[in-house]
């Protein structure tokens, strides 16, 4: 198969898997489908140098990635980060999860997860995922999701919203903490 | 001995930047005889690479 199709088939079955990444980040469907469009178009326009370093998927979403950044870069101009919602962040629960003298409270100490791989084949699990995702407080997940799906170190990002590193670690710190809590009420206690 | 919050911290920044080796040591030592940090690195890990695996990390 040559590379123009195999990006053509990637494009074809992939397209809402790609629509839901950008969606999540920037919180505007519309939006995310303009990107996604824009990445594909990119895609089949730069399918000559692709070569074959790496695989299709790894090559769209890196295009995906960059074009996530810019819309970013582009809409914190107009929304600067310190004026998102961010309801809560100084008592979001975790405080609860420990005793007073910081151990974990009992109720609250994590229980080993059954069988986590077997869940990434689930499309269910992926929609619990996302919900979990969303749940986070704006900031916070804005902050993780440049961490953990536009793959940005640290530095980059605390640059990137001109907040303090250290900042940067409690905020990801909360977001792991949530989504770690989430997941493990809605998923993995089932 | 290094308590379960102050643990937690250490495991999310570990995926962020290279811990000490003193910070290391003590996580090490806490998670010996913690089972719900141990368990809580595990998840950390499983986190991580279920969403790289999303993003084309493959």
């Amino acid at each position: 198969m040559s590379i123009d199709d195999q990006i053509q088939e990637f494009v074809v079955t992939r397209r809402p898997d790609l629509v839901r990444f950008a969606a999540l980040q920037l919180r505007d469907p519309a939006l995310a489908e303009d990107v996604v469009q824009e990445t594909l178009m990119a895609a089949m326009h730069g399918a000559a140098e692709f070569g074959s370093r790496s695989s299709v998927k790894t090559w769209v979403y890196s295009i995906l990635k960059r074009k996530i950044i810019d819309t970013l870069r582009t809409r914190r101009r107009e929304v600067p980060i310190s004026q998102l919602g961010d309801a809560g962040e100084d008592d979001d629960g975790v405080e609860g999860l420990f005793d007073q003298r910081g151990f974990w409270a009992t109720e609250h100490r994590p229980h080993r997860w059954a069988d986590p791989e077997d869940s990434l084949e689930q499309q269910q699990f992926w929609r619990v995922f996302e919900v979990c995702l969303d749940r986070l407080p704006e900031r916070t997940s804005r902050v993780f999701m440049m961490r953990e799906l536009l793959e940005l170190d640290v530095a980059e990002i605390c640059q990137e919203l001109a907040i303090a590193t250290s900042n940067c670690w409690v905020i990801l710190y909360r977001a792991r903490m949530g989504l770690r809590r989430c997941l493990d009420e809605t998923w993995f206690a089932r | 001995m290094m308590n379960c919050k102050q643990a937690t911290q250490l495991m999310s920044q570990e995926l962020d930047r290279p811990l000490t080796w003193r910070e290391r040591m003590a996580l090490h030592l806490h998670n010996l005889m913690c089972s719900g940090c141990h368990n809580y690195r595990k998840q950390m890990a499983f986190l991580r690479s279920a969403l790289r695996s999303r993003s084309g990390g493959d």
